[in-house]
Order: structure tokens, then C-alpha cells, then sequence
């Protein structure tokens, strides 16, 4: 009895989660996400009174149909509030038309109308499982949801990624909503829906959505801590430099190893004449975004991120008691 | 005594073609292409003419399969033969352009061999791909590849089916060949992938430059799998997919596929069974090019093919 006055009595109350958006079909060539906002946009209305209203979205409808990643311009890149409140005309690219119909329809970003909470569901070629990629490293509500996640889900490793980019340049989907994240599943190749990935990913919204419905029914959850991966920097490939082109590939040893401890000295890259290139930084980190097909061109072949323990506090919704 | 006059003779293989970005995203023989281009050390030959060779520059550039229509089924008679004109789908223009350089397809004038490099999603591992059951070049240089990558696998996928037999870009050349290595997503290159793809290519070269050289090779024989239909996935009246791939057949390339096995997982998690009378061997599962062609993966039936005993025609 004493310890359970303790822990409301420690408790951080947030206000509800009353409005969530999933959002699939960001890039429209990663079809894990299509396809669930597919099938929650046929089953609308099935859905009867709960804690939580939830809006299902297709973010960029055009390059699903074609199934590419965008059509003029990348739409995971176009929610920095300088693009959100550029002019635009018919002339502008379709994606940056597009991202201001989105921040109308679940924004505006940085105001009280927003949504509680969006999750952008998204897949990546790389080995990562399921990543929870957010700008913060205490948002309770993300952090609780990611421990939850992590409870719940028996055979996928679940992660915390924080992007350590400051709020006003935030420039993804996810920022929009008042609480956001990214819920990006891999290796799957884009424009391919794989089964198993597909089930991971039905899986971690619907174990989102009940714990938000739990939580905005008043339940109390204890706090603890979870592992936050937090970026530090990006590495390219070696390239010529006259053609620009790429003289090497991700090292056989590195493949694959997504979130697997990268120690100065180990191999990075294979070039195609045969030598080892090795990784040249002072401090071990741990690398994510392993060969994401998608990166190639932004110069990425993979991310280096630390390792971090964050407490996180009890918390419950403000409504009840 | 018979194999001393079963020997077939044949013309010497004096010009061979390596093709890389047929497909513009498959990068595996893309980045080999380019590389060789600039430096092609690694593929020369006593004898032989070699020619690294990017199918589809625009593409390629654009890291895309194809600009307006997929380039590995435009080597139609009806393109083929169509006349200059403005406004011809650009890859219908480059199959002519590569029937000039390459080809006339059919004719005597065409390149011995051409090497055609794709990459696929499925879990294909190493895979050659020949078009005929008869050609004893083609047969004797699959297995010759097959013995000397050994412990290593290579598949042998043979299309001579009437109906999915498609035109390709090799089909220009008298010995068409397709080296597809996977799983590889798309835009992407795994080392691993690459490095199989270049290792194979040596050893194919390897061979010619042995037969053009006088080498005898003895009779052989090759398992091949023969294409024998294609599988859709289950769809609703929009022409939209309703299943995916299941688990259990997910990345069982090259697997037997039995009667009552599972085949596709609806979006409601309904599983729908193989109901063919026979065993088969699916590939091609869940290539991703395949979607808007109807094809979730391909059933093939296992076959042992034999080859006479072959060497250069004397002059």
C-alpha cells in the first residue's frame, strides 16, 4: 500500500493522449506501412467508442501509387517550419504542396490544434527491427510507449533512436504532432512487403494504441529506464574524386550488424580492389542505418550513435484524480 | 568409342558482351560494369574481345528499373524491327541501339556470348539463367562454373516455357547467359552479393578463353529447374493484393513446394494453402519488380540436362 502511494505520489501527470494519427505512405515505396493504412482505412468504423481517436493517413498518395520513394522531392524532409510556411503555388513540388496539407490536416506544428501523438510508420533496408526514432530523449509518452514495446514484443528487438537535431529544425512528419515518432522496421527491400515485418508492425501500433487507451483510462505506469540511442554523426562511402561514384561496399563484417558495438580499428567498408577500410574514430559507438538503399544518395551509408541510460518517471494522464 | 564421335564442334567464342543496368536499381553488375570500364585488367582475355557494357545509362542515373517500359522484355521482333522514330519509348530505342552494336539478333554477325548481371529481392543465392535447353556452350560453361565455385551453389534456372519466355537484352547474342544474384533490395550493393557476381564472371571467362584455346570438354550433365508457371498473388476487384508471401515460403527459393503447403498470408491473417497436384520449386519469391507483373513467385519442376562433349570447330 505504502509503495503504490509512493509511486502516484512520485507520478509525473501528463495530459491525455486523446488524438493519435498513424501516418504510412511517407515514402511510398516502403509497403509495410502502406499496406496497414490500407487495411485501417477499409476497417474504419469497425473501431467503436474508445479512449482515443485515432486518424489513419496516406502521406504521400502519389508516390505510393508509383511506388517510389517521392515523386519530386523527398516528404520526410519538407516539416521544417521554414517549409511549412514557405508560399506555394502549382508550381511548387508536389511534396512540399503536400506537407502543408498535412500540417493543416494534423498540425499546425507548435500549436494546441496539433495531434497528440503521430506515428509515421516507415521501413528501412537495414537490419534494425523496430526503431522508435524521435527528437527528444524525455518524452515521457514516447519513452513509456518504447518500454512497453519492449515488454510486449517477444521475437523483435524494439529501440529508442534520438535524432539530436535542436525542435526548430526538426524536419520530418513526426514533429508535427505534439508528441511524435518514427516506427521504422527492417530489412525489408523497398517496394517489397514482407510478412513477418508486416505483423511486427500491426503489432507495435496496436500495442501503442493500448497503452495510450490505458493510459488515458488512468492507469498508473511505474517508471524504470530505457536504453536512448542518440546520433552523433553520419559516415559516407568512399568515393572517387573525380566521378563521385562509390569505390567500396559495406564490409561483409558490418552488414547486417546494426546496433552491434563499432570499436575503433574495426572493418567499415570493402573497397572493390580488395582492401579494408577500417573505422578511424577515437570512441567505440553503435551503428544504425546500416546500407539503407534510400541514403545513398544523401551521402549516408551509415549512422553512429551513443549509448545512454534514461530514467523515466511514473506517469499517469491528468484527467483522473 | 561412341564419345570419341559424339564430340560437337563448335565456332570459337571470339566476342563476349558484359551487360550491367538492364535494370537501373540493380546495382551488383552496375558497379562491376562501371568499374570494369575503367579498369578492365580483371576480365581480359587471351583472344577474346571483351566489352563491359551499360544497357540502360538513363536508368542508371536515375537508379529507376526502367524510364517508360522494362528494357529485358523490349527485344521483340515487332521493336526490333520497328522504324526510327520520334517519340519511341526510350528503351524500345535502346534495344535497337543494342541490336546495331551487338546484335543483328539471329544473325552471324551477332556477339558469341553475352553476360546479363541483374540482382533480385528473392533469396535466389547465385543463379544462371539460360533461355535453351540445347545449347551445349551455354551447358558446358554452366557446369564448368558450377565445379569450380564449388562448395559454393549456383542454381540454374532454365525459361524455354512458350508463353514466359520473355525477350531479353542477351537474347541479341548466339549464347545468352543471366547471372541473377540476390537478396540484394533495390539501390543497394552487399558486398557479398557483389563478390559472388565478380567471382562467377571470372570463372565464365575462364572457360571461354579455355574452349577458344582448343580445350576438350567431356559430356556432362546439368540440374536445371524449368520454369513452368507464374503464381499471383490473391487480389481484390481494384487489382490491389491482398496477401503477402508466407512465412514459411518467405525466402524458400529453390524449396519443394507440396500440396497443402502454406503459400500466402491474407491481411486478416487467413493462411491460403498450395492446392497444384505436384511438387514444385518456387523462385523469383517476392522479387519486387514482380508485383506489377502479376507474379508473387514462379513454380519450376527439377530436370537433369545432358551435353555432348564439346570443342572449338577446326578452322
Amino acid at each position: 500500500m505504502e509503495r503504490h502511494n509512493n509511486l502516484w505520489r512520485n507520478a509525473v501527470a501528463l495530459p491525455a493522449v486523446s488524438r493519435v494519427a498513424v501516418c504510412g505512405g511517407t515514402h511510398g515505396n516502403e509497403l509495410a506501412g502502406v499496406y496497414l493504412v490500407r487495411e485501417r482505412l477499409k476497417r474504419r468504423g469497425a473501431d467503436g467508442t474508445e479512449p482515443v481517436s485515432v486518424v489513419t493517413v496516406m502521406s504521400n498518395p502519389r508516390a505510393t501509387q508509383l511506388c517510389v520513394r517521392y515523386v519530386e522531392t523527398d516528404l520526410n524532409r519538407c516539416f521544417t517550419q521554414a517549409m511549412l510556411s514557405t508560399p506555394v503555388s502549382e508550381a511548387s513540388p508536389y511534396e512540399m504542396i503536400r506537407s502543408q496539407e498535412l500540417n493543416a490536416l494534423l498540425g499546425p506544428k507548435g500549436s494546441g490544434q496539433a495531434v497528440d501523438l503521430l506515428c509515421d510508420l516507415h521501413n528501412t533496408t537495414a537490419n534494425m527491427g523496430l526503431c522508435l526514432i524521435t527528437y527528444s530523449d524525455r518524452d515521457w509518452i514516447c519513452l513509456h510507449i518504447c518500454k512497453h514495446l519492449q515488454r510486449e514484443m517477444a521475437s523483435t528487438p524494439v529501440r529508442y533512436v534520438h535524432f539530436d537535431i535542436p525542435l526548430n529544425e526538426a524536419y520530418s512528419l513526426d514533429s508535427v504532432g505534439k508528441h511524435g515518432f518514427a516506427m521504422e522496421i527492417g530489412p525489408q527491400p523497398h517496394g517489397v512487403v514482407r510478412s513477418a515485418i508486416f505483423s511486427a508492425m500491426q503489432e507495435g501500433v496496436q500495442l501503442m494504441l493500448d497503452w495510450i487507451c490505458q493510459f488515458n483510462s488512468g492507469t498508473l505506469f511505474e517508471g524504470g529506464w530505457v536504453d536512448v540511442y542518440t546520433t552523433v554523426k553520419n559516415i559516407d562511402y568512399p568515393r572517387d574524386p573525380e566521378t563521385h561514384e562509390i569505390t567500396a561496399a559495406v564490409h561483409p563484417d558490418l552488414q547486417d550488424r546494426d546496433f552491434c558495438l563499432l570499436h575503433p580499428g574495426d572493418p567499415m567498408f570493402l573497397s572493390f580492389s580488395g582492401e579494408t577500410l577500417r573505422y578511424k574514430g577515437k570512441e567505440a559507438l553503435y551503428p544504425f542505418f546500416i546500407n539503407e538503399g534510400a541514403y545513398y544518395e544523401k551521402g549516408i551509408a551509415l549512422s553512429l550513435a551513443r549509448k545512454k541510460r534514461v530514467e523515466i518517471p511514473s506517469v499517469h494522464s491528468e484527467t483522473l484524480r | 568409342m561412341s564419345s570419341r564421335t559424339n564430340i560437337s564442334c563448335l565456332q570459337e567464342a571470339k566476342r563476349v558482351a558484359i551487360f550491367g543496368g538492364t535494370h537501373g536499381n540493380e546495382m551488383s553488375g552496375i558497379t562491376l560494369v562501371n568499374m570494369w570500364i575503367q579498369n578492365s585488367a580483371e576480365i581480359e582475355r587471351n583472344g577474346l574481345v571483351i566489352k563491359p557494357f551499360i544497357s540502360s545509362p538513363r536508368a542508371v542515373e536515375k537508379c529507376t528499373r526502367y524510364i517508360d517500359t522494362d528494357l529485358n522484355r523490349a527485344f521483340t521482333p515487332e521493336n526490333l524491327s520497328s522504324p526510327d522514330a520520334e517519340g519511341l519509348p526510350y528503351e524500345v530505342q535502346r534495344a535497337k541501339e543494342i541490336n546495331r552494336m551487338f546484335g543483328p539478333k539471329g544473325s552471324s554477325d551477332a556477339y558469341d556470348v553475352i553476360f546479363d548481371l541483374h540482382n533480385t529481392t528473392s533469396n535466389m543465392g547465385s543463379t544462371l539463367i539460360l533461355e535453351s535447353s540445347t545449347d551445349l556452350f551455354n551447358l558446358q560453361m554452366v557446369h564448368y562454373i558450377k565445379k569450380a565455385i564449388a562448395p559454393h551453389t549456383c542454381s540454374v534456372l532454365l525459361n524455354e516455357h512458350p508463353q514466359l519466355k520473355y525477350s531479353t537484352t542477351r537474347s541479341v547474342a548466339k549464347h545468352p547467359i543471366g547471372l541473377e544474384v540476390g537478396p540484394q533490395p533495390q539501390g543497394v550493393l552487399r558486398s557479398n552479393v557483389f563478390e559472388s557476381m565478380r567471382t562467377i564472371l571470372k570463372h565464365a571467362l575462364d572457360f571461354i578463353e579455355l574452349f577458344n584455346s582448343g580445350v576438350e570438354f567431356p559430356p556432362c550433365t546439368v540440374d536445371v529447374f524449368r520454369v513452368q508457371e507464374r503464381m499471383d498473388y490473391p487480389r481484390d476487384t481494384n487489382g490491389n493484393i491482398t496477401a503477402m508471401v508466407h512465412p514459411h515460403l518467405q525466402d524458400c527459393d529453390w524449396e519443394p513446394l507440396n500440396r497443402g503447403d502454406p503459400m500466402f498470408l491474407t491481411f486478416d491473417g487467413r493462411t491460403i494453402l498450395y492446392e497444384g497436384a505436384n511438387t514444385v520449386y518456387p523462385t523469383f519469391i517476392n522479387e519486387a519488380a514482380y508485383y506489377e507483373k502479376q507474379q508473387a513467385f514462379m513454380t519450376t519442376c527439377r530436370e537433369i540436362l545432358a551435353a555432348n562433349a564439346i570443342r572449338k570447330a577446326c578452322k
